[in-house]
């Protein structure tokens, strides 16, 4: 025996290595007709291990107290060493991370994953996006520039909008009676500590998941179906390693050239990545003449400017933005087509995908204008974009709503017996 | 004694089950009580807001000024008569002409909105999402807000819109109307800010 092999025994002995090797990796099969699509969850992976490690660098520099973060971060900019790169590192991997989780729940959409048996797999990657969204808002504060500032204030005020113990509770959120001290400070240990132990943990749950019920695929059919009678291995999987660890080197070169184009040439990426407002220092008595989330929360902000207030609370709107994230956690009920797949879904399911995919982009759109900027085109009126904001949110809610009966009624195609590559 | 696979002796284990994560969470629960109430205001948070006293001499009829009292902005504003005159003209284009929601002191007028019409003091957080709403004190087209615009505030966040009392426009993301700190004068030239009349 080798002593490599010798060491492994011992190992093995003691720990499971080679059965976890095996069982998540060197055994783990998955379709073999993975496509483009399907880079997305390793790239996530990346982005979360890209911004653990900048960030572990970034709190060695910056400060979390009201009267020192602006400067704290001026300084990692411009005397750390390499604390500018570390910096742009952190910025630009939160927008690639909501880009790139984005990309994978499309592919969900496209490719029926969420639907029975990975329901689980689904609801742990929703969490994943919960988690994401709470760990980006908390980080945005500690910068403490104006959008940091009024941002939070804003957010956190949605929370006084819940009836009778809203104020409280906002108070109980903020440890004070304005976004202060005491705000940044516990932001800063949500954002460091809290959030990213569950998100770990979520991330393990949502591989485990996955790795039980096996990959989907574009064909959206199940390759368990059809195994191999000798050796039990399914006919249209191959080894997650080498075949997709090596197929997703390529993947991380082409993501990683993307991202280091955007770090050293265009970090800020015309404010969408880095807003210029929050090159400010924050101020309390002052709102900057406008204010908009990073581009990934505008679809829901839009949905929030949209709803009027009604007898008298804001509540409704916060409601419609809430239900416009957690909708998505119903997808594998509210789904009753027979095929997985969008090659062998009917026309219907095609058409409103479309529609939703156009929503969500117009009312990210929207989001980050003010609500009155298509006042300026001639034809166009001041109210022309909370219209807008109004009719898009009810067709992105329509996909949902109506999802049951569109997809019962589509007109679908037969699914293949095996994969088709 | 009765067997544990017994009937009865299953019922006394899951008995003893319940007990126990029931007695296991009562302690959690109690535990996290010192954890969720840390976090709280603090003793320093909660003392920090002190009446502050502004020096109104110098504000100009038309001018607005803006002073700091517990962390949020505080503006007033010496209002000029034709500004008081459009105050009335907005009475049905407004959600709450008589101030029936209690966001200001008692002693205020419910209209005006204020101790001495002149003087309108607010506090400058939007009622919808704590923006700071932009004074557009000006009338008509060169407020930016179109000619029929008499005056008041615009929140850029959300785009509700106040008038020159603090009253928010119907239809607006606002629901109610700006809050009025408690505030009293000093004498004519002085207010303070954050204690009641006394």
């Amino acid at each position: 025996m080798s002593k490599i092999a010798a060491l492994t025994q011992w190992i093995d002995d003691r720990f499971p290595l080679t059965s976890n090797w095996k069982s998540h990796l060197s055994e783990y099969y998955a379709p073999k007709n993975f496509n483009f699509w399907y880079y997305f969850g390793s790239l996530a992976l990346l982005v979360l291990v890209i911004q653990i490690l900048s960030g572990i660098f970034l709190t060695m520099h910056y400060k979390p107290d009201a009267s020192q973060a602006f400067a704290s971060v001026e300084y990692i900019m411009r005397d750390v060493p390499s604390g500018w790169l570390v910096r742009y590192i952190h910025s630009t991997g939160a927008s690639m991370f909501f880009v790139v989780v984005y990309l994978h729940m499309m592919r969900g959409l496209l490719y029926g994953s969420f639907r029975k048996p990975r329901e689980l797999v689904w609801i742990f990657g929703m969490l994943i996006y919960l988690c994401l969204m709470a760990e980006a808002f908390f980080g945005y504060l500690l910068p403490w520039g104006q959008m940091s500032y009024w941002g939070a204030q804003v957010i956190v005020n949605l929370f006084s909008a819940v009836p009778f113990i809203g104020e409280e509770l906002s108070v109980w959120i903020r440890g004070d009676y304005v976004v202060s001290d005491a705000t940044l400070n516990r932001f800063f240990a949500f954002h460091v500590i809290a959030i990213p132990l569950v998100l770990l943990g979520l991330v393990a749950a949502h591989i485990i998941a996955l790795h039980e019920v096996g990959s989907n695929n574009p064909d959206g059919i199940e390759i368990k179906k059809k195994k191999d009678p000798k050796t039990g291995i399914p006919l249209d999987g191959i080894a997650f390693h080498p075949y997709y660890t090596v197929k997703d080197i390529v993947g991380v070169v082409v993501f990683l050239m993307v991202f280091s184009i955007i770090i050293f040439f265009m970090p800020e990426v015309g404010g969408y990545f880095l807003e210029y407002n929050n090159f400010i220092p924050a101020d309390p008595l002052k709102t900057p003449p406008h204010i908009a989330p990073v581009w990934y929360f505008t679809p829901y902000y839009a949905m929030l400017r949209a709803v009027p207030a009604m007898l008298g609370s804001q509540f409704p709107g916060v409601i419609v933005m809430g239900l416009g994230v957690m909708v998505f956690f119903l997808l594998p009920w509210l789904d009753r087509g027979k095929v997985k797949s969008i090659r062998y879904r009917g026309p219907k399911y095609k058409v409103w995908l479309t529609l939703f995919v156009i929503s969500f982009v117009i009312l990210a759109w929207l989001g980050m204008n003010p609500t009155d900027f298509l006042g300026k085109f001639p034809g166009s009126t001041l109210e022309m974009a909370t219209f807008l904001a109004r009719v898009f949110t009810v067709v992105y809610f329509a996909f949902f709503i109506l999802m049951p009966w569109y997809t019962a009624t589509d007109k679908e195609k037969p699914e293949p017996e095996r994969v088709t590559g | 004694m009765a067997n544990s696979s017994s009937p009865s002796g299953s019922k006394r284990r899951f008995l003893l089950t319940v007990a126990t994560a029931a007695v296991g969470g009562a302690g959690a629960v109690a535990v996290a009580v010192p954890f969720v109430r840390s976090m709280n205001p603090s003793a320093r948070a909660r003392a920090a807001g002190a009446p502050v006293e502004v020096d109104i001499s110098k504000v100009e009829p038309g001018m607005m000024i803006t002073v700091e009292w517990r962390g949020q902005p505080v503006w007033i504003v010496h209002r000029t008569p034709e500004m008081l005159a459009n105050i009335p003209k907005m009475n049905d284009r407004v959600a709450d002409p008589e101030s029936s929601q209690p966001l200001q002191p008692a002693y205020v007028d419910k209209e005006t909105r204020s101790i001495k019409p002149d003087y309108l003091v607010l506090v400058g957080i939007c009622s919808h999402l704590g923006c700071s709403p932009t004074e557009k004190l000006k009338i008509g087209a060169d407020s930016g807000l179109g000619d029929e615009w008499l005056g008041g505030f615009y929140c850029p966040c959300h785009g509700s819109k106040f008038d020159v009392a603090g009253r928010v426009l119907k239809g607006m993301p606002a629901p109610v109307n700006l809050k009025v700190p408690p505030y009293t004068f000093l004498s004519d030239s002085r207010i303070l800010i954050g204690q009641d009349k006394s």
